[in-house]
This record gives C-alpha cells, sequence and structure tokens, in this order.
C-alpha cells in the first residue's frame, strides 16, 4: 500500500466513524427500537385474533414483506410529496426501517408467542388474570426469549440495510465513504474499509446478543452431547 | 356452594354434554367419575369458562350466571372465585415456585405484594415445598410441580377449587403423594372440591358424593356407597366391575 493511499484511509477513518455513530447508530437503533413496538403489538394483536386490526396487520406485514426495502424508502421520501406529504430524509428512512422491522420481527415474535404452551396461559387466566395479563406477565418473556437470536438476525440486517438511505440524500456512513471516494478516487480500498467498519458494528452486536441470552437465560437446561 | 343447571356443550355437530346438573355444597368433595371421553374434563372445564358453554346456568355462593350470555366482567367474576389445579400443572415457566402463586395474588386479586408473599410461603409450607420456593418449574419434579399448582390453587382462595386429573400425568410412585395432600385438604380445610379422576379408590375415600358422568349425561349420583352398592345403571355397573377387585375393600 502506497503513503498516498494509506493516508487517505487513514483520514477517512474518523470520518467515517464520525458518520456511524452519528447517523447510522441512531438511526438504527430508534428504528430497531420503533420496529420491535410495533413488532410486538402487531404480533399480540394477530395471536389473539382481534376483529379487523387482525386482518389490517396482516395485510401490512405482506405487504411490507413482499416489497424492497429500498423502494419503500422511495415511495415515502420521494413520493409521498407528490400528495402533499413532504416528510425530511431521515424522518422517511426511520419510517421505513421501523415498518420493515416491524413486519419481519412481528412473525418472529408471533411464531415464538405460539410456541409457548397453551396450558400456561389456561393457568393464567385460570387463576383470574386477563387475557392482556397472561400474555403480559407469562407469554411475551418466553416468547421473547425465544426469539432473542432470531431478532439479533433482523437487528444485524438493519444496520446494514442503513446503507441504502444513503440513497434517500441521508449522510450515513456509505454516503460518507461516497464522497471521499468521489475526491480521491480510491474505491477499493474505502469500501473495504467502510464494509470493515459494518463488520465490527455487527460484532458488537453478536456480543449484545450474547449477553441477552445470558441474561434472560433464567433456566435454561444446557444440553450434553456425548 | 356452586351449582349448575342444565350444562350443555357441543363442538360442532358432535354433542359433548348433554344436560348437566351439579350441585356442590360448601365445604364438600365431588368427585367426577366415568370412562374417558364422557365429557368429564369439559364439564370441569365449563365451570371456569376454559371451555364455554352452550348454555346452562351457574350460580356461585350468592350469584347466578346465565351461561349462554356472559359479558366479560361475568367470565373474569367467575374466574376469580375459581381455581384450577391442572393435569399438566400449568405452571408459568418463567416464574419461580413462590413467583407462580404470587403473580395471580397481586395481579388478579390486588394483594399487595409483601402479603401475597406470606400467603404463598404459607401455602407451599402446606404442600411442604418451603425450601424449593426459589426453583423454576423446570428444576422441580411432576409432583413437585404439582403440588405448587396446588398452593397456587389454594393461596387464592377461591369458592371451589377444580382438580381436573391432577394426578395422571405423575409417575406411579409419586401419585400417593399428591392424592394425600388433596386429601388432606378436603378433610382437613373443608375447602369446596370437584375433582375429575380416574383414581378410584382415592374418589371413594375422599368424596362426599360421586357423580358417574357418561355420553354427556349424569347417569348417577349419591355417596360413595350409594353409587356402588345399588347403581341403577348397567353402564355404571360395567364400568365399576372393572374396578370390582380393588373396590370390595373399600366399601
Amino acid at each position: 500500500m502506497s503513503a498516498r493511499l494509506l493516508e487517505i484511509v487513514i483520514n477517512a477513518f474518523p470520518n467515517i466513524i464520525i458518520a456511524g455513530i452519528t447517523v447510522t447508530v441512531p438511526l438504527t437503533l430508534i428504528s430497531f427500537a420503533i420496529g420491535m413496538v410495533l413488532a410486538i403489538l402487531v404480533a399480540v394483536v394477530r395471536v389473539l385474533n382481534i376483529k379487523v386490526l387482525s386482518q389490517f396487520f396482516r395485510f401490512y406485514v405482506w405487504v411490507f414483506r413482499g416489497t424492497p426495502l429500498l423502494v419503500q424508502l422511495f415511495i415515502i421520501f420521494y413520493g409521498l410529496p407528490g400528495v402533499g406529504l413532504n416528510i425530511p430524509a431521515l424522518p422517511s428512512a426511520i419510517i421505513a426501517f421501523s415498518l420493515n422491522v416491524g413486519a419481519y420481527a412481528s412473525e418472529t415474535i408471533r411464531g415464538a408467542i405460539l410456541s409457548v404452551p397453551k396450558s400456561q396461559t389456561e393457568g393464567a387466566i385460570a387463576c383470574g388474570l386477563t387475557s392482556w395479563q397472561a400474555i403480559y406477565h407469562i407469554v411475551l418473556p418466553q416468547a421473547i426469549k425465544a426469539c432473542i437470536p432470531a431478532l439479533f438476525n433482523t437487528f444485524i440486517s438493519l444496520v446494514k440495510d442503513t446503507s441504502l438511505a444513503a440513497n434517500i440524500t441521508i449522510t450515513e456512513m456509505f454516503m460518507k465513504t461516497q464522497r471521499i471516494v468521489a475526491v480521491t478516487y480510491e474505491p477499493l480500498a474505502l469500501y473495504i474499509e467502510v464494509a470493515l467498519i459494518y463488520l465490527l458494528f455487527s460484532t458488537a452486536l453478536t456480543y449484545l446478543q450474547k449477553y441477552a441470552e445470558k441474561k434472560l437465560s433464567y433456566n435454561s437446561r444446557s444440553v450434553q452431547v456425548a | 356452594m356452586i351449582k349448575l343447571q342444565g350444562l350443555y356443550k357441543s363442538y360442532g355437530a358432535k354433542k359433548i354434554l348433554n344436560g348437566i346438573d351439579l350441585e356442590v355444597n360448601k365445604g364438600e368433595t365431588v368427585a367426577i367419575i366415568g370412562p374417558s371421553g364422557a365429557g368429564k374434563s369439559t364439564a370441569l372445564r365449563c365451570i371456569n369458562l376454559l371451555e364455554s358453554p352452550d348454555k346452562g346456568t351457574l350460580t356461585i355462593g350468592e350469584k347466578s350466571y346465565d351461561l349462554s350470555k356472559l359479558t366479560n366482567k361475568d367470565i373474569l367474576e367467575i374466574r376469580k372465585s375459581t381455581a384450577m389445579v391442572f393435569q399438566n400443572f400449568s405452571l408459568f415457566e418463567n416464574k419461580t415456585a413462590i413467583q407462580n402463586i404470587t403473580l395471580p395474588l397481586i395481579k388478579a386479586k390486588k394483594i399487595n405484594k409483601a402479603e401475597a408473599e406470606e400467603i404463598a410461603l404459607k401455602n407451599l409450607e402446606q404442600v411442604g415445598l418451603s425450601d424449593w420456593k426459589d426453583h423454576y418449574p423446570s428444576q422441580l419434579s411432576g409432583g413437585q410441580q404439582q403440588r405448587v399448582g396446588i398452593a397456587r390453587a389454594l393461596a387464592l382462595n377461591p369458592e371451589v377449587i377444580l382438580f381436573d386429573e391432577p394426578t395422571s400425568a405423575l409417575d406411579p410412585e409419586k401419585v400417593q403423594d399428591v392424592l394425600e395432600i388433596i386429601k388432606r385438604i378436603s378433610k382437613e380445610q373443608h375447602i369446596t372440591s370437584v375433582i375429575v379422576t380416574h383414581e378410584l379408590e382415592f374418589a371413594l375415600d375422599v368424596a362426599d358424593k360421586i357423580v358417574f358422568l357418561t355420553d354427556g349425561r349424569i347417569i348417577e349420583q349419591g355417596t360413595a356407597k350409594e353409587v356402588l352398592k345399588n347403581p341403577k345403571d348397567e353402564r355404571t355397573i360395567k364400568f365399576l366391575g372393572h374396578f370390582a377387585d380393588k373396590l370390595e375393600y373399600v366399601i
């Protein structure tokens, strides 16, 4: 690696990281948080099969799982102004990512809810708890625990998918890198550099996953293989 | 006191219960026996509405409910005045033994935490599990789990405890332990209870009244002796015949 290239890579690093910390990370965390709340709501409503709302959510999941995230971003940011709805870039991205994560994660959580034995819900309601109390205190804690690995898949995907926001004028890590490439003409080194930074973020999440699993393993039974 | 009148239940075209009348006086233990598939568990589960009855009247204490037009409030009220001990224990897997008991006390009965814990400990002691209070269900044996289930039901201090085949999922050597506990609470504490069971000897031993249910109908009821000595219906005779050897010494 020439001294010039090394200098470019080193100089780019703080710029990319700053874009990561100020845009990619908050965009990911906010979208994931909103997406999870939405996912839990959708999953519970669908499991309880609440009329109308349940059908509406099924339609929502169908649409957002079945269309590309990039197209969703474009519709919200470039399309909606056509009907007078001007949403700035960052909120547009948060809306698209949250709705997308919500659709995927709701199915993960719904499956996990269904995997909690029905007898426990019966036990709870027979004791006089309401269905909502049974879900909140008994079913959801077990369901969430069961789907931690799958939810972290979604989380890690989201970190990487935020790079799509570059297409709607948001200067997140990837957009920042593209700009540096535009003035330095070193695409290979710089795109590898940003890829490694994404990898770093994903790795941090992997450790968070391990921590979360450990924290929730109140009574897990380890399986010994001979 | 609880009283069922004209209870009907069907799944689609299949009729499960064809007009059940049952009365359980305060402090009484009633055992429901009968061949499998007769509708025993369904009848029991219609009392706390885990199954929704088609029609009938349920009276608990002073209050009567028309089972064909129940509001959510009625359902919650009925469930709060009953408790159930399940065949498969139905403990909350994410809660410890003591939390299994305190959670319904705190959330359904609105008792404060300190008092709920005191009640829970007292009831765990009754079933001999004080030392296991902080264990999760997965760390307890089947017999221990069912004892927690019984303690949870007792702690709720309900008008009636419904036992749904409480020993049929247990290892044979644990069955007696659990039966002893049920017998003790029935005889010493005079808890009003309805027990669906296959343990005929036990039923005869603890029950003040035996109800024989088959094909969705109660075809015989009375004290253990009445039902056994003078079974009126052929189906009762046939059913009891299977147990003739065991029953001889009980009578």
